[in-house]
Parts: structure tokens; sequence; C-alpha cells
């Protein structure tokens, strides 16, 4: 029988669970995620710097974690693991390690055996808060006093954690078997763009997405000033996901305002926030967030709806930016905006994931709009 | 897109009788589909031969034919209302096919009708292999190689292309007999010139083998904007080679990545993108090479389908009726999510459960079929169940089956039967590899014995060491026997056994499973979880794992952990839902500080959802999966019984476990529990949701079974009271009733030994009817001519002992049986209807064709049925449904059996009269009077409605077409017309039994027959058709002075009867055999019959009607009618 393990929130709930992963104790921002599949990924997207993910469906580690499904480098970036059941006998052919060694392998804390249903319906109703897990700690009111004294989750630049130090050159594409089922982007013959993509926690999936759209791509650390950016001469410029309240990171929100109106740049979940803030626009919170890969997103040019990658904490507010920028995608279930476009200049932006990794790929066609603008651009 | 304005008026084609493979599950979508149309302001004409569907119901559409589906009859309809708009796509292969033919034969552009949903060439390419194969290499998919071949040297040629292990399938045999898979040539070539013998048409299927490959289904949605989303995604337990109807499947899949399942998601959206779907729902299987992930597509279906209604009832999204909507121009955005109210219909459902389903088979009921899984699908039901885990989850599923199963019980088998066990696909598969593993099987040895995933069989072995933890906490030195359900002296120790307790419930385990294993008694281990407070929770499905709130109750029950606060103090709740403690006694007051670690119960609160209302309710119990015997017709009275409820404004709450059915949509009832019909789960609902009382009588022998024991735990039954229903089905206190009221039964005893049966039947003359006690649908019922036969039963069928009983009744041979339906307030009894069957007593009732009114019975006869009918509702206080089978023979009236509950033939009745006989009933048993409701009297009907039998014969390859005590029919179709012989042509045309009214008939009769049978003849005669007779059968005509052709029979030499069937020369085959030795040897004319598709009658009576048919047939057209006009006519009069 694994050791216990307990759940409490900054409000006081406390869950009693069992451990898997590592032993110990973490804090972290408590939110649910929705999707079925995709803990591999979930668990190394940069953007969970600083949270403590809980799955809702209830079945987890069946699949094990392999090799290629890894959405940043140095393993997982969440703090902390919440299931209803981890299961330790995991069986895919691609796989090579169990959820519980993986989590082991990189010291995460996990709980699981508590009623996470309960827990999703609490957030809801109670909204995202922060969570500690303990193992070493069993007395809840300990532990609640250690969450209570901790800060809360924007009160951090998380970014810099997450961020590459070291800029560099990527070029590998989607995995055979997660392209996208669209045409290839980039027919022969035609000559590949550049672009450089700035790090604030950048999922892989992104930059296989570019290099699949037919782009040579360059990743930047976060802080790389906009001068520098310019200099490389790139065709666009990608500002990526990451992780926290985008109003910490000032810089990145400084350098985006000088790369506006010299190329043409795509902005993705914190990116998108990015950009609204450096075209002078306020971000709010959302009460728990949208996390998961069933999200429908309309976009109103075409009307279409796209089943979407969702997680994000914050939303631009569309009045914002008014006269610069219009809402070109918009979130079926609450009506929070989920994309922008500048009016006059070569910018777009998406609060979702068009590169998947876990999700839905309906989106992946907003890589290829991308091309088309800059050749637009170009021309 | 707002929806079509060019449309007004749109034809829905029902799947007609339940048959394997398409069972309610076509009830419900088609009846949510003429919902969602009618909602949307468009007038609905529906056709359908089946009248115990709800979508025929009177008021489900606007016009409602219940006719033959063939496409004349379609045509004839469609002349007279000129509907605008065909939906294909909600009747299952039967509506597509038929809308094929439609268009195919230019009806439907000859009345402009347009196909909505899915179009002509999208069908075709879905449906023809040969198109859905360049459709997918067009995309860039794969499917199996394969080819049909038509000669050897074909089949060589071919052979170079496809990889062995390949699977050959001979064209349109029955059963798919002949086909087999092939690991090498010499193996192939032998098993192709088999096949190509067996197949009438000499066409051979060779595929490559995907045999153990994993196998998953994607339900996919599309609208006219393009928008795709997927609902569902199902994995199946039992991998590719077992037919996914007969596989048990999983919700949603389990052992796909995130990348493998985009992968087949971004696939299925090109498939229906590809195949031209316009709008609606498909269904798409793939197989994936569980050693490198490699996927090819298995088949496409363009339309709703079994799984798609599993997929439904699994996720809370009504796949159905967002069909309905999308056909006539609407888009997934416009559409509200029902359950969320705020959130639209174009997103795709994640869940935070585990759904499993595992069908139900009827083997026992064809003892010559061989009960191989294979990919003929071969169950006839299905049950589902909901939990947090697959262990839950699976567990919940096989007491949901109601196969005597309440968790993986112990199997006898000795090493190498279980290999083989494990091996062969079978329906007992489940239990054999709990028992491996049991048995110290590795998990690897297992696997490739069966190819199911390590995933599955690793949770299974993970229930298999509970079991283990549970007997060892039954304390110490405790010898409980763990297959005996008697309670061992030791009492139950809390301490030891709660935390285990809790653990085992957690993975599903039943307090039936958890006594047995510790040799205690089912209610104690009930008393040791209340007192431990250890109950189950309810959680709801919601589309969303809580993302949203949801407003409809449709809920499973689990087992969950309790929760607390650290901030409040005693007695506060920090809840913004008012959710009551479910766990702890004293769980008001939040637990204490530092509470200590304990494996829960100890306090803090388990979060129920079920949020029961203080409104006056009733629960009423569903009849679990179909099977044999109890079927859509229970579910029928069961969703009659809610309506007339919410009428009485009552909340109404279903209880039932059958994903194919109406009751279980969560709109039908106010609030739905899918859950196993078992006392346990039964009364851990109504503990929270404390009814008024509990409808048992409408659900057929599921919920009856637990009236007794509800009532002993302290529930009010309604109706008819549990000591009425055991009155009417004790043999004893029935017959002292029957004796009291001086009405007249066969003679009848009871025998607890061979010896005893013997005497029993000396006594009493044969032939007797002998069949154990208390069965259902009279399974292992023998009519036995000799003391012989009788011997052989009781030693072959049944087991006789004190606790079992064998019964014995007089067969009165050659009578007529009748079926009475009536209901009863208590004060005044009226019939519902008087049916006279066709088939003479003795073949089961469900089995047999019947007619209402009685068409041959007079009516002296009919009015004494009519007044002892009555006198029995009065004698057993009945209130609400009774049904009465009685047997005519020289005008005296016996009575056979009485059940005071609603019978299969409810719905017929109601559809024949207009009479909606299970609402008012409901109604009555809820205090109602009948004065008060306005059934004043008996409804007269001036047409002839006729039921007529539909059978799986054709699944089952080595099973005989005869009738007999034991049912062995799926479903019902009925014919409705001015006369008898019309309505009985018609309701044989709706089981595909075209009767001739030219051409040349077989006859070949039991000499029982032989003079019943000159009549026939002479009248087919006198009607210009050619009589063909065996020579026996022909010298008994010729002796009476009628000439007909003799023909040999098989063992006489050829040219035989069966040669004339293979060449297509007969027209229809009346053949009666009396003893075993005949049968066999007219086996193969029946057989024949069958795979040649002729049609055919085992009995005197059936041809009789027959003739009666083709004598109406000749003298004029056929011609249609709606249920509404019918019942119209009559009120006018």
């Amino acid at each position: 029988m694994s050791d216990k393990a307990l759940l409490v929130l900054r409000d006081g709930i406390v869950f009693e669970g069992e451990n898997f992963g590592s032993e110990g104790e973490t804090i972290g921002e408590v939110v649910f995620n929705t999707s079925i599949t995709g803990y591999q990924e979930i668990l190394t997207d940069p953007s969970y710097k600083g949270q403590i993910v809980t799955m809702t469906y209830s079945q987890i580690g069946n699949y094990g974690v392999n090799e290629e499904d890894i959405e940043s480098i140095g393993g997982i970036k969440a703090e902390g693991f919440i299931v209803k059941e981890a299961l330790d006998f995991p069986s895919n052919w691609r796989s090579k390690i169990s959820l519980n060694e993986y989590l082991k392998k990189y010291s995460i804390v996990g709980i699981q055996d508590i009623d996470t249903r309960a827990l999703t319906r609490h957030l809801r109703n109670h909204g995202a808060q922060m969570g500690i897990i303990s193992t070493k700690d069993l007395n809840p009111e300990s532990l609640f006093k250690k969450v209570k004294a901790h800060p809360w989750i924007s009160a951090f630049d998380l970014v810099k954690d997450v961020t590459t130090k070291e800029q560099y050159q990527w070029t590998e594409g989607c995995w055979k078997w997660c392209s996208p089922p669209h045409p290839p982007l980039a027919k022969g013959g035609q000559r590949r763009g550049s672009v450089v993509v700035y790090d604030f926690g950048v999922k892989f999936n992104i930059l296989r997405n570019l290099v699949e759209a037919g782009f040579d791509v360059t990743v930047v650390p976060a802080q790389t000033p906009a001068e520098e950016v310019l200099e490389m001469n790139p065709d666009g410029i990608i500002l990526s996901n990451g992780p926290g309240d985008p109003q910490t990171v000032t810089y990145a929100i400084e350098n985006t305002k000088k790369l506006m109106g010299k190329k043409p740049i795509f902005g993705i979940c914190l990116g998108h926030q990015i950009l609204g803030l450096a075209m002078g626009g306020r971000t709010y919170k959302l009460k728990f967030g949208h996390h998961g890969g069933n999200h429908p997103v309309k976009d109103l040019a075409t009307g279409r709806v796209e089943i979407t990658s969702q997680n994000h904490n914050y939303c631009v507010d569309i009045e914002s930016v008014k006269g610069q920028a219009k809402l070109t995608h918009k979130n079926l279930y609450d009506g929070t905006e989920e994309g922008m476009q500048h009016v006059e200049l070569p910018i777009f932006s998406v609060q979702h994931h068009p590169e998947a990794g876990p999700g839905p790929n309906d989106s992946a066609h907003l890589f290829k709009r991308f091309r088309e603008m800059i050749e637009g651009n170009i021309c | 897109m707002p929806k079509r304005t060019d449309i007004k008026k749109i034809l829905l084609i029902g799947s007609g009788p339940i048959v394997i493979g398409q069972a309610c599950e076509f009830d419900y979508s088609g009846t949510q589909a003429c919902k969602a149309l009618r909602e949307e302001g468009y007038k609905v004409v529906l056709v359908n031969s089946n009248p115990a569907t709800i979508m025929t119901d009177p008021e489900i559409a606007d016009a409602t034919y219940i006719e033959p589906l063939t496409a004349d009859i379609i045509e004839l309809i469609i002349k007279k209302e000129r509907p605008d708009a065909l939906l294909p796509t909600m009747g299952g292969q039967t509506a597509l096919n038929l809308a094929v033919e439609l268009a195919e034969n230019r009806v439907l552009e000859k009345y402009s009708v347009e196909l909505i949903g899915a179009k002509l060439h999208a069908i075709k390419k879905a449906e023809d292999r040969e198109l859905f194969k360049e459709a997918m290499s067009n995309i860039g998919l794969e499917v199996p190689k394969s080819a049909y071949v038509g000669s050897m040297k074909d089949g060589l040629e071919s052979i170079e292309n496809i990889v062995f292990p390949a699977i050959l399938r001979p064209s349109f045999t029955l059963g798919g007999t002949g086909g087999g898979i092939a690991y090498n040539i010499e193996e192939y070539t032998e098993l192709l010139d088999k096949g190509l013998k067996l197949s009438p048409v000499h066409q051979v299927l060779v595929e490559e083998s995907v045999i153990g490959w994993k196998e998953y289904e994607l339900e996919v949605m599309r609208d006219t904007k393009d928008n795709v989303v997927i609902i569902c995604s199902i994995e199946n337990f039992d991998p590719m080679g077992v037919h996914t109807g007969d596989s048990i499947t999983v919700a949603p899949a389990q052992t796909l990545t995130d990348k493998e399942y985009q992968r087949m998601r971004d696939a299925a959206i090109a498939i229906i993108r590809e195949i031209g779907v316009d709008t609606g729902g498909s269904n798409i299987q793939f197989a994936v090479n569980p050693e490198n992930g490699r996927m090819v597509v298995i088949e496409m279906n363009p339309r709703v389908s079994r799984s798609s209604a599993l997929a439904s009832k699994a996720t809370g999204f009504p796949i159905a009726k967002i069909a309905a909507k999308l056909a006539v121009g609407l888009t997934l955005d416009e559409i509200p999510n029902d359950i969320t109210r705020e959130t639209p219909a174009s997103f795709e459902p994640t869940i935070d459960y585990v759904v499993t389903k595992i069908p139900r088979f009827a083997f026992e009921k064809f003892k010559e079929a061989d009960p191989t899984l294979t990919t003929q699908m071969k169950s006839v039901g299905e049950a589902m169940s909901i939990g947090r885990t697959f262990k839950e989850s699976l567990q919940k599923a096989l007491r949901s089956l109601e196969i005597g199963s309440y968790g993986f019980e112990e199997m006898n088998a000795s090493p190498s039967e279980l290999k083989a066990n494990l091996k062969i696909p079978n329906a007992e598969r489940l239990w054999y590899i709990a028992q491996a593993i049991r048995d110290g099987m590795s998990i690897d040895e297992i696997y490739r014995l069966t190819w199911i995933d390590p995933w599955f069989l690793n949770n299974m072995r993970q229930i298999v060491e509970m079991e283990e933890e549970i007997k060892g906490s039954r304390g110490q030195g405790v010898k409980g026997s763990s297959d005996k359900m008697t309670s061992s002296l030791e009492p139950l120790n809390p301490r030891t056994l709660g935390p285990v307790l809790r653990s085992a419930k957690e993975f599903g385990f039943s307090d039936r499973r958890v006594a047995a294993l510790i040799g205690k008694t089912e209610a104690e281990i009930r008393k040791l979880r209340n007192e431990i407070g250890l109950r189950p929770v309810y959680k709801m499905v919601d589309t969303c794992a809580a993302e949203f709130e949801a407003h409809t109750p449709y809920m499973y029950s689990t087992y969950e952990k309790p929760f607390y606060s650290v901030k409040v103090s005693k007695g506060q709740s920090i809840f913004a839902t008012a959710n009551p403690p479910v766990c702890g006694k004293d769980s008001d007051a939040l637990p204490p500080l530092n509470p200590p670690l304990t494996k829960g119960g100890q306090g803090g609160v388990v979060e129920s959802e079920a949020n029961p209302s203080n409104r006056k309710k009733v629960v009423i119990l569903g009849s679990g999966p179909n099977r044999i015997g109890q079927g859509i017709e229970f579910d029928y009275c069961c969703v009659h019984a809610v309506f007339a409820l919410k009428e009485l404004g009552y909340e109404t709450i279903m209880i039932n476990c059958n994903p194919e059915t109406v009751s279980t949509d969560y709109d039908t009832s106010d609030r739905l529990y899918f859950e196993p019909l078992t006392i346990e789960d039964v009364l851990s609902i109504i503990e929270v949701e404390k009814p008024e009382g509990v409808i048992v009588q409408f659900g057929g022998q599921t919920p009856l079974k637990l009236a007794v024991p509800l009532e002993k735990e302290g529930v009010k039954i309604l109706g008819t009271t549990p000591d009425s229903i055991d009155r009417a089905e004790d043999r004893k206190r029935f017959k002292e009733l029957l004796h009291k009221l001086n009405l007249k039964q066969a003679d009848s005893d009871t025998a607890m030994s061979p010896d005893e049966a013997a005497g029993a039947a000396k006594k009493i003359g044969y032939p007797v009817m002998v069949r154990p006690s208390y069965v259902l649908g009279g399974r292992a019922m023998e009519i036995v001519y000799d003391e012989n036969s009788l011997l052989d039963y009781m030693k072959r069928a049944v087991k006789a002992s004190p606790e079992h009983p064998v019964l014995v009744d007089k067969y009165l041979e050659g009578a007529i049986e009748v079926d009475v339906d009536a209901i009863s307030d208590g004060i005044d009894v009226i019939v519902g209807g008087v049916m006279e069957h066709i088939e003479e007593a003795g073949i089961h009732s469900g089995d047999s064709a019947c007619s209402l009114p009685p068409y041959s019975l007079n009516k002296n006869i009919v009015d004494e049925i009519k007044k002892q009918t009555k006198a029995m509702a009065k004698e057993l206080n009945v209130i609400g449904l009774m049904n009465v089978q009685f047997a005519v023979k020289n005008n005296d009236i016996y009575i056979l059996e009485v059940n005071p509950r609603a019978s299969r033939t409810i719905p017929y009745v109601s559809k024949a009269t207009g009479v909606p006989l299970a609402k008012l009933a409901a109604k009555v048993m809820l205090g109602k009077t009948l004065k008060e409701i306005g059934l004043a009297g008996e409804k007269e009907i001036r047409h002839v409605a006729v039921k007529e039998a539909v059978f799986p014969f054709d699944r089952f390859s080595g099973v005989d077409t005869i009738l007999g005590p034991e049912m062995k029919s799926t479903g019902e179709v009925m014919g409705i017309d001015e006369d008898f012989g019309t309505a009985y042509a018609k309701a044989q045309l709706s089981c595909n039994n075209r009767i001739p009214t030219s051409g040349k008939i077989v006859i070949s009769v039991r000499d029982e027959d032989k003079e019943g049978i000159c009549d026939v003849v002479r009248q087919l005669h006198n009607m210009g058709i050619e009589v063909i007779a065996t020579r026996g059968t022909a010298q008994h005509l010729k002796n009476k002075g009628i000439d007909v052709e003799v023909i040999n029979k098989v063992k006489e030499g050829r040219p035989h009867i069966v040669d004339l069937i293979k060449n297509r020369e007969v027209n229809f085959i009346i053949n009666t055999v009396s003893d075993a030795q005949a049968q066999r040897d007219s086996f193969s004319i029946r057989r024949s019959a069958l795979q040649y598709r002729v049609p055919y009658t085992t009995t005197v009576s059936g041809a009789r009607a027959v003739v009666n048919a083709i004598e109406m047939l000749l003298k004029k057209e056929i011609s249609i009618k709606s249920i509404q006009e019918y019942h119209k006519n009559e009120n006018n009069q």
C-alpha cells in the first residue's frame, strides 16, 4: 500500500489520498485539466510552471511515458500532479517507463485516490487557488498555514524559470503520426521562410509545426532585446506560450512594442496576452481558467468552429485594444476572447494552442496562415 | 445557418423488428429524431413495422404507418403523404438500404423527395467495399488488404497481395458458415474450395487478418458548415476478430496516447469529409497493431448506430437528436447542449468516469448453435455501466447483465479447458480470464492467448487480488466457504473488514460477491456497510467533467473518499451546493483538526450530486439488458409509466442499465440513475430518493424479482401487491384460486424426480409439457409424447430436486391459444384486447403470430374468456395490468397462465386499439380509477391487427427453425388492415416472408396434419397455385382425390426437395414435423429455405392463415393507412 499524502487548498479544504510519484512537498496553483489523453504533454508543458495539475479523467498512466511526446527539455514543468487513480502498468507500444517512474525521476509529488471530481467542482465554484501536496507533513493545519503563507502565482515572473538560456536552431518536424492531415504546408521548391521564436516557455509542438510550415526556426531567450532579433532579420516572429501572469513579463511587453510594425508577428497564448499588453491593453484573470482539449472556438471570419487545445488563466480584454486590434476568435463556452488581429499591421494572435500537443489539430492551419501573412508581407 | 424552410414534411424510416444487430437503439434514435424535428416545426411521417416501439406511438409523429418496410409500401406512403425529404440515417441498415433502393428506382426523384443527412453517393461510398477502399486511399489511409474471389484461380492470384494469416468469408452464408483463417497456402486453398462451394453466389472475401489488433471506434458528427466533432472514443476489450456488438467495449479509449488518439481523430474527420456525409453522425472503426501502432480503417457507418446510442448514453450527448437537427440545416454551434444549457453542441464531450458495455447472449436457447464469438454478431442485448474507474465499471457491468453473476465467480475448468476458453472467444471468457489469474497464469500468457490489452488484464488482476484481501479480512480462524450463501457463525468485524470493504466497494465489488467470498450473506454485508457509513454517492454524467454546472440529473453511483475543511467549525457547511453528508454517522459535524489519517469514513463529507427533491416521486424499475423473452416491449411499458406519472405531477425516477433504450434517455424521466437492477443498487437509490413507491410491474421479470425483497426492506410496491403476484405465480396457490372461481386448468402435477415425473405423466396422459418451475420465456420447456422422451428430458434438461421441482402439464394438443390483456383499478376490469394465436397452444406465446380481434373464435367463447379474465382480476385484486393466456379446445376454455403485470403484448394491443394501456395502468396504480381517467369500456375495433414474431435463426448455423414451447424470437412486427388475410400478409411481409400469389408451394407434413392440409391444398389449387408434396403427403392427398406433383425427400434420392429450393423453383414451403427423427430428416429443408430466403411455415394453422392471405392478396391491391387514421375513424363511430 502506498504512503499517505495530503492535499490542502488555500481555502482550507483537505483531501486525504495516497502518494504516487515522488515523495515530498510541493506548492502551486491548483488547476484542473479536462483532457482525457495527453498527461505527458501536460506535465512537460512549461506553461504549467508554478501549477499543480489535477486531471479530471480518472484513469491516468494507462499508456506510460514515451520518448517522443515531450513538450520541453528538462522534464516535468508542473509542480505536482493529482489524479483519481494512477495506473502503474502502462500498455502502449511506445511506452518506455511508467508515469510513476517518470514523476519520481523528476522529483514530482503526486497524490491519487482522492475525489478529483469533487476537487474540480470546488475549483469551478471557488476558483483556482494555491494548494500544497505533502507526504512528509501530514498535519492539515500545518500545511494550511504553509499554503496561506505562500504568495499567489501572479507574484512571480515564471517565464525566466523556463525560457532557454541559449539561442538555438530547431529543425525537427512533427512526429510522423502527429502531423496534421492538411496538405503539406510548404510546397516543393518553395523557399523556406525564417522565424525567430521568443521562448517564454515554448512547447516543442509549436516549433515542430513551424518546421512543417516551411520555416527555419531560431529560438531565443525571453529577455533577448528586440534589436538583436531585428538584426537577425527573420521573416516573422513568434511570441510563444508560457506560464504565469503576463503582466510580470514587462521586458517582453517592451520588446514586443519595438517589434510591432517591423516584422509580422504571431502570438500564442502568453504571447497573445503580451501582444495585448504591448498594444496598451489590459488582461484579466479567469476564475478557473481553460485547461483542456475540447473547447469550441469560432473563427469569426469564416464562421467555422474549431475544437481547440486550451491552457490559460488570463485573457486579453478586447475592448482595451479597440482601434488597434479586432477580435478574430471567440470561445463558444464562455464568450471569452480567443484571438485577435491588428487592424493595420501583419500581427495576429490566438489564446488557444494551434500546435495541439495535447489536443486536437483543428487550428494547425494557423501556422500556414502565418506563412501566408509573411508571404503577403514580403510581396 | 438557420434551419431550412424549403422543406416542411420529413419521412423517417424505422428499423423494423428487433433482430440481432438491430435492437431498440433505433427506437431510441428514431424517437429522438421525431421529437427533434417536430420541435423545429416540421411535420414528420414515420414508417416502422415494429409496434413495440415508442416511436410508433401516435403522439410521436404526425402520421405513423405501421406497415411493412419494403420499397413498394414506402412508395405508397410517399405518394400519399408527399414528404419533401427523407431522413434515412435513423433506422439502422434497414432504413439505409431502403433509402438506397428508393433512390435507385427513382421513386424519390419521381415524387421530389430529397435525401437529407446522407446522400446516395455518400451511402454508397461508405457501404461499397471497393468504393470505400478507394476513398480511403485518396486520403492516405490504410484499409486491410482484401479481394473478392470467384474461383480458385482468382484466389491464388489475390493471395499474392495479401499476407498470411488471411481471413476467408464466403458471401451470403448463414451465420458466417464456412469462414475461417488460413495461416498458410495449404489451409488457404482448402478453405477457399470449401467457401466457394458453400456460398450461394460462389464468392469468397479474402482479407488480410487483423485478428488480435486493438479495436477502436469513434463517433463523429458533421454539420452543413463542415464543422466536425468527435463525440466519443470507444476501445474494445475484445480485440479484432469479435464483432463489436459482441465485444465488451469501454469508453473512453484507454491505451492511446494523445498523439495516437489525435491521429485517429484526424483520420475520422478526413473520412467523414471524404465519404461526404453532409450532416449527422457516423461511426468509424479502426484497428491498431499493438506491436507498432499501424492503424487501418475497418469500416464506416454513415448513420446512427448501436455504438452511437452507447456513446450518447456514455457521454450525455444525444447524437440522434442533434443529427436530426443538423439534417435540417442547423449547425452545431446553433444548438444548445441540454445538459449545461449555456454551452453549445459544437464541442467534444469529455468524461471523468469509465463506461463498460457487456453484451448478453442467448446461446442457451440455441443449443445447436456454435457459441464461438466471431465477426458475425450473435448477442441479443447489452448492459452498460458507469464507474469512476474501469474496475468499478466492469464489475458493475457484470451484475447489470442479470445472468446470475455478481462478480468474477470461480469457474471450474482444467488448465487445458481454461486455455481453450481464453483462446477461443466466448460469452464467458471474462470469467475464465479471472479464473486464469486466480490460478496463477501470468498476464503475459493470458495476453498471448487472448490478445486482450494487458491494461485491461492488469485491472482484472487487481480485482482478483482484492478478492484475496477480502477473504483475508474475515478475521482469524474463520473458514467461510466461498461459494455458499449461508452465513457463517462468526460475527463480522468492522475493524478488519471495514477498510478492506471500502477498497472493495471502490473496485466495484457487489455486497453479494463480498458476502460469497467470506461466507456471509448479502444482507449482513449491507448491514455492516450501513453501520460504518459506507454508502455509494451519485455523480453526474454531464458531458464536461464538471467544468460547467449540469442541469440534467443523469446519475451513476460510485464510492468516493470524504474530504473536509480545516477552517470550519462544527455544524457549518462550507459547500456552495447543499450536499448532504453521505458518509460518517456524525457527518454534519465536520471533523476536528488534525484528524487521524484513516482509510476514510471517519469524518468529512463525501460529495454526492444526487440532490434529491422534495417533490412527490415514484421510482420505475426498468427491464435491464434485452434478452429473448424480455425486450423492447417492457421498455415501452416503463416509458409509458414515466409519461403517465409525469402527467399526474409526480417526479419520475428511472433506474435501468440498458443503453439501447428510450427509458435510459435522460430526456425521458425527470431523473435517471444508470445503475444495475440488483437489490443492493436499487435500495441505495431508494434510500437517497425516498420515493412514495416503486413500480415493478412494467419491466418484466427483472424488476418483478425485486418486488418481494424490496417490500421486505419496507419499500412500497405500487399497484398489484407482491402477494397477488405470488398468488398467480405459485402453482399451488393459483390452483386454489382457479378452483375457487370454478375455472378450468389443464391437468398438472409437480415432480421432484424422474420417477415422479413419469408417474405424473402417466396419470395426466401423454402428451405432456414439462418445464422447470420459475422460468422466463419458456426456457427448457418441452412437449413429450412418451415416457422415453420424458426420461430423456429429465436426464438432459433439468436437475429436479425438492427446491427445483419440475412441472408436468397436460399438453392440450391442437388447442387454440388466446392472450388477453386487461386493466383493473380494483373496482372495474376492462379488457384491452383478446388475441387469438395463429399457431396452436404449445408454441410459446411470444413466438406465435396472433390476431386482434380473434379471427376464428365465436363470440360466445370470446365473451366467456372476457368474463373469466374479469373474475380473476377481481379475485387477485389487480391494480394495473394483467395478462391471461387461455387455451380453447372443443369449446372448453382452459387457463394456462395469469400474470398480473405488463405483458409482452401491451404495446401491440395499444397500437392496434389506440388505447395506451400501460399509461392508463400506471395512473391506476397511483390511485386513479378507470372512470377518472376516462376509460369507460372496451374498445371495439373494425380493423384487424396481426402480430408476427421474428427469429434469429439465420444468425446461427446448425439451428432448426421449428417452433416449440421455448421462446426463440427476438422481435415482432404488426400488420394492420381491414381484414385478417391482408393483415396477416402484411405481417409476413414485414418479416421478409413474402407470401406468393402464384408459383409453387412445397408441402411436407407429419401424419397428424395430413388430414388438415387437404383443405389447404384444395384452396391453393383453386387459386391457381401449383402444389408439390413429398411422397407421404402426396399419397394422402391422392387418396382424398387431390393430385399433386411428388418430390423426393432428401434421403430418397435426387432431384430432391433441397435441389428444388436451391434452384429457386419454390415460392413457399409448408413443413411440419412430429418426432425428433423426422425433425432431423427434414432439417436440411428448413435450413435451405432459410438460406435461400424461401418463405415457410412450420404449422398447419400457419398454412391456413397463408391461404387466407393469398386469397386477399389476389382479391385487392395492398394499401396503407396511418395509425392516426385508423383510430380517428373509430373515435368518430
